[in-house]
């Protein structure tokens, strides 16, 4: 039953990803042919703009959504790939563990800078 | 191609009662008419290698018994022409991704025993009317389209042999077992989808597929097992999003009564046993 | 009744890159393994890189002065490119395995027209339009900067 549910969440992670890490590329990296959320500054990663972003709520949570969706599929996708190397259960077990824990760990961190970044944008 | 004088097969030998590994034998030919792969092994295990051991038995692609990996495909050897391959050097190889028992023969017991784990038949409430019918299943032209393609299958190995998830996992139920499984989820006389989402639901379905095609590719029937398995991921992902209603199985026609026999049509003769 | 194991005769991981005759979709889906192992080693290191902007403007000016210059210019285009693989691909996978872009069941009559081929077009397409992203990331990247 986990399988199911596992697979369905990495689709449907898929295309969270799909929406907002476009929109990040875009803004990163398509700055100049497109230009959009990059206010203060022709730099995308400039401190003013970064400042400009963390201000917008938006923001804050669609950076939290999409981490906890790639780390969700990424993850999820390296477990695939070992999983069909043919490893026994002992190893299966432990590479869960490790992945579910480092997994839960990153996002903590990931959404408390998100989070802190916002907060301290609005007192700047 | 043209027809070549001779051909050479590139034959991968292993006896289990040596020590060697498995090793390559070339052996050449003179090559007739209409020669298959199948035909090139009789010849030279009746006039050079009587040792020479592999699976065969309809020798004309309806039985499955012959799959092998001839010039770096997965083929049946009775289907496969020498000149379709335009070459005259033959590679035979036992089907890879089955360990080695001798020679060309690959052991198919994995295979078989996860095709029985997804319960590949028909599995319904009325036990009583499948063993002793009083009618037939209805059965549309249409109820039939949807399985119809899957049901061809021979089960000859060939799509779990270029299965690139096979190569690497042999806990992967693999190409054959799915495609089977679901022509009878997708069978409108079935009514077993909740008792074999139970077993696909879990590692043993069709997660592992990643749409690599090579199944539908090397399968020598057309039974396309990548698209029924793909099929049975829609089913199974809207199942668990709830968006999936297993319809009733089909209900019983019983035989008609009512049949008046035509004047010019005679009757039967007796019955004689 | 058999009492041996047979000689083992897995392709391995041989068998992920072809294990003999190479199919369009089987290099899409090296790829798509690729492209995705590379995003997520990136994405790991990416969490932490861009923490920084949490702790104000000078650890942020300092982490991004640790990622800027020539080979990290030339690392990130090759991230870009890869999201762009990966994304195009994805969607064609979405696609193709809920069961949309595949075609419905026919009687299989010779020479035999698969899922493969009804997908084919679709994967063509998606290459074109991963392939103009790519472009069009390159001209932002190393051009109109």
């Amino acid at each position: 039953m986990r399988d199911q549910r596992l697979w369905t969440w990495h689709v449907l992670a898929g295309l969270v990803i799909l929406l907002f890490l476009g929109l990040h590329m875009t803004i990163m990296h398509l700055d100049v042919l497109i230009g959009i959320f990059n206010p203060a500054d022709p730099h995308p990663i400039a401190w003013t703009n970064v400042l400009a972003r963390a201000k917008m709520g938006f923001f804050t949570v669609s950076y939290v959504v999409l981490l906890g969706a790639a780390l969700f599929h990424g993850l999820y996708g390296f477990r695939n790939i070992l999983f069909e190397l043919g490893i026994g259960r002992g190893l299966k077990t432990a590479v869960n563990a490790v992945l579910l824990l480092g997994g839960l760990g990153l996002f903590v961190f990931g959404a408390w800078s998100a989070w802190a970044a916002g907060a301290l944008a609005r007192t700047l | 191609m043209t027809a070549p004088a001779n051909v050479t097969f590139r034959i991968r030998r292993y006896d289990p009662a040596s020590q060697r590994p498995p090793a390559w034998e070339d052996i050449t030919i003179p090559y007739a008419d209409g020669m298959t792969v199948l035909d090139g092994l009789r010849t030279i295990k009746e006039t050079r290698l009587p040792s020479l051991s592999w699976r065969s038995s309809c020798r004309m692609g309806v039985c499955g018994s012959c799959g092998m990996f001839i010039n770096g495909h997965p083929r049946l050897a009775c289907n496969t022409q020498v000149t379709e391959l335009g070459t005259d050097l033959v590679t035979v190889a036992p089907l890879p991704n089955f360990a080695i028992i001798r020679d060309l023969v690959p052991d198919l017991r994995p295979l078989f025993d996860k095709h029985a784990a997804l319960m590949p038949h028909i599995i319904r409430d009325d036990v009583q009317e499948m063993y002793e019918p009083t009618g037939e299943y209805f059965q549309a032209p249409h109820d039939l389209e949807q399985f119809l393609q899957f049901s061809y299958c021979i089960k000859c190995g060939c799509c779990g042999a270029a299965c690139p998830t096979v190569a690497t996992d042999s806990e992967y139920s693999g190409p054959m077992a799915l495609a089977q499984s679901h022509r009878y989820n997708a069978d409108s006389r079935d009514g077993g989808f909740s008792a074999r989402k139970q077993v696909l639901a879990t590692e043993k379905g069709p997660w592992k597929c990643h749409y690599a095609g090579e199944c539908s590719q090397a399968c020598p029937k057309g039974v396309d097992p990548a698209r029924a398995i793909q099929l049975m991921k829609r089913q199974l992902v809207f199942d668990y999003l709830r968006l999936y209603k297993q319809p009733c199985p089909s209900t019983v026609v019983p035989k008609p009564t009512e049949i008046k026999r035509r004047a010019d049509v005679p009757e039967a003769p007796a019955a004689t046993v | 009744m058999l009492d041996n194991k047979g000689h083992p005769n897995r392709l391995g991981v041989w068998g992920w890159l072809g294990g003999g005759k190479w199919g369009f979709e089987r290099y899409l889906y090296t790829l798509h393994r690729l492209t995705g192992l590379g995003l997520l080693f990136y994405f790991l290191l990416h969490i932490f890189v861009t923490s920084a902007r949490a702790f104000g403007a000078a650890a942020w000016e300092a982490s991004m002065a640790r990622v800027t210059g020539g080979i990290f210019v030339i690392g990130e285009f090759l991230v870009f490119c890869a999201f762009a693989f990966h994304a195009a691909n994805g969607v064609r996978l979405v696609l193709v395995e809920l069961g949309w872009a595949i075609g419905k069941p026919i009687e299989p009559v010779y020479p035999y027209r698969t899922s493969v081929h009804e997908q084919r077009p679709l994967a063509l397409g998606i290459m074109v339009v991963a392939g103009l992203l790519v472009i069009a990331g390159g001209l932002d990247f190393f051009i109109l900067h």
